[in-house]
């Protein structure tokens, strides 16, 4: 009983705040542009499905490689970082300073690196530097994470540093890389729309596109549409991503 | 000729003296108890012995090469990533030995600590005297000529440490490795080792000794004789000492 009420009860709560919108925009006759009702935003939603489904396809799919790019280039440099003090001593103010500046402020000077005939690869490079942070510092915090009597064992029977790395740090760090990485695809997308905003042409025709091609001409419930998509988008992800991390520290672990 | 021998070492930390002066040689085949009060240097003393630490002043000797020294820690200090075999087997792993001889002695180490069956199981799966005992197999699986216990049994409960301390000296009388363990538990040091050995308050120095008779591993019941009572009584006694004698030099 108590459970499938725990189930219901986002549902029930979004179903009742829908109805309270629907209610007061018939009540107070609010224009359309400014605030359409559910029933409004539900049809551009079912008019317009099909493209806002390959818009989300779009986004999500260059936050993916975003994902990935950040991925492979944050393990490499936090690996060569954990293997020297001095070198981590060396990134660790500039990684710092890369990672307070907001996007959008160096969103224009990637979109002119990347040339204005491809949108995509300043939107893939700008969400792969949101994503990068995350799981840099989650690997150089998780290699140095190892049981210090694991560290005292290995002293102990003279491991070499090789062996050290791959036997003790490297599996040790594994919990962190897992977090990192769940964090790090929820801010790729997130970089990924910011991206697409300061684009701001068709070049990529990505969600954050719909939302500004719909603003643009004042269809207000077709912004909602798009907004609607993103969100929806963005737990689908999230949902995805704690079970990626579960699944992983289950195999890790054994149980 | 001893195994390990500490001569009138002194450790100072940043924080201060840890340690010293103060000598211990372990024979071989002898099971040395260290028991004083918390933060006296014990564990320090246990570094030392294992070679992980060098001293700040006096003399550290040891003749087991490499390998040839184990540690078991307080807390079992297991990979969680890895089974019960293959921790048993990193030692062997880290010296080289190929994988399927240092799984199959791996595999021996761990029933000779009575965990036959459980040798795929990860250390999640395992009660807490179970993952011990994974530990305990770590350590004896390279046969080494000495081992070195910090209160390894200090987080279990009555009824296993009992019975984890009849198995290892059950283990013990099968190869006779040179054993130092480190225990709170004045009962505990007089029942496993055959030379107590009392420090004083922090920085330890040696209070005294107290050899204990009776025959090594022991037979039922001996917790229960005068014999046992009266060392349980004099060891007391030495670590009520030892714990004036800190207040003195303090």
């Amino acid at each position: 009983m108590s459970r499938i009420v725990q189930t219901l009860a986002p549902f029930v709560l979004i179903a009742l705040l829908l109805v309270g919108w629907e209610a007061a925009c018939r009540a107070f006759a609010v224009p359309v542009y400014f605030l359409p009702p559910p029933s409004a935003v539900g049809a551009a939603l079912a008019s317009d499905w099909a493209t806002l489904l390959r818009s989300a396809w779009n986004t999500l799919s260059m936050a993916l490689i975003a994902l990935l790019v950040a991925s492979l280039a944050a393990q490499a440099l936090a690996l060569v970082v954990g293997l020297s003090p001095i070198l981590e001593r060396a990134v660790r103010p500039l990684a710092v300073v890369l990672q307070v500046t907001p996007v959008v402020a160096i969103a224009p000077l990637v979109l002119i690196w990347a040339g204005l005939d491809h949108a995509g690869r300043a939107i893939v490079g700008l969400a792969a530097v949101v994503a990068f942070f995350p799981i840099f510092s989650g690997a150089v915090t998780g290699l140095k994470a190892a049981d210090p009597d694991l560290e005292r064992l290995f002293d102990l029977y003279a491991a070499t540093r090789i062996q050290r790395l791959t036997r003790l740090r490297l599996p040790s760090a594994v919990p962190y890389l897992l977090e990192g990485h769940k964090v790090a695809a929820g801010l790729a997308v997130i970089g990924a729309v910011v991206a697409e905003f300061v684009a701001g042409s068709g070049g990529a025709q990505g969600l954050a596109w719909r939302i500004l091609e719909a603003g643009n001409r004042l269809q207000t419930a077709r912004m909602f549409a798009a907004l609607v998509v993103l969100g929806l988008m963005g737990a689908a992800l999230h949902a995805a991503l704690e079970a990626a991390e579960k699944a992983g520290l289950r195999w890790w672990r054994g149980r | 000729m001893s195994v390990a021998a500490l001569t009138e070492v002194e450790v100072d930390y940043p924080r201060g003296r840890a340690l010293g002066p103060f000598s211990l040689a372990i024979g071989p085949g002898e099971i040395v108890a260290l028991v004083g009060p918390s933060g006296c240097g014990k564990s320090t003393a246990m570094r030392l012995l294992a070679g992980l630490e060098a001293p700040t002043q006096g003399e550290v000797a040891r003749t087991p090469g490499r390998g040839e020294t184990a540690v078991v820690f307080q807390a079992p200090t297991l990979a969680p990533w890895l089974s019960a075999r293959a921790n048993a087997a990193l030692p062997l792993e880290l010296a080289g030995v190929g994988r399927a001889e240092a799984a199959a002695r791996a595999d021996r180490a761990l029933a000779r600590v009575g965990l036959a069956g459980v040798e795929a199981a990860r250390p999640a799966q395992l009660s807490g005297g179970m993952a011990m005992r994974v530990s305990l197999a770590r350590a004896l699986v390279t046969e080494p000529k000495l081992l070195l216990l910090d209160e390894p049994f200090a987080a279990l409960d009555e009824i296993t440490r009992r019975a984890l301390a009849d198995d290892v000296l059950a283990l013990w009388s099968a190869a006779r490795p040179a054993i130092v363990f480190v225990t709170h538990n004045v009962e505990e040091a007089v029942y496993m080792a055959s030379r107590v050995v009392v420090m004083t308050k922090g920085p330890g120095r040696t209070a005294g000794e107290v050899a204990v008779a009776g025959p090594l591993p022991r037979p039922g019941g001996f917790r229960t004789t005068e014999t046992f009572r009266a060392q349980v009584e004099a060891v007391s006694g030495l670590l009520a000492k030892g714990m004036a004698q800190g207040d003195v030099a303090a």
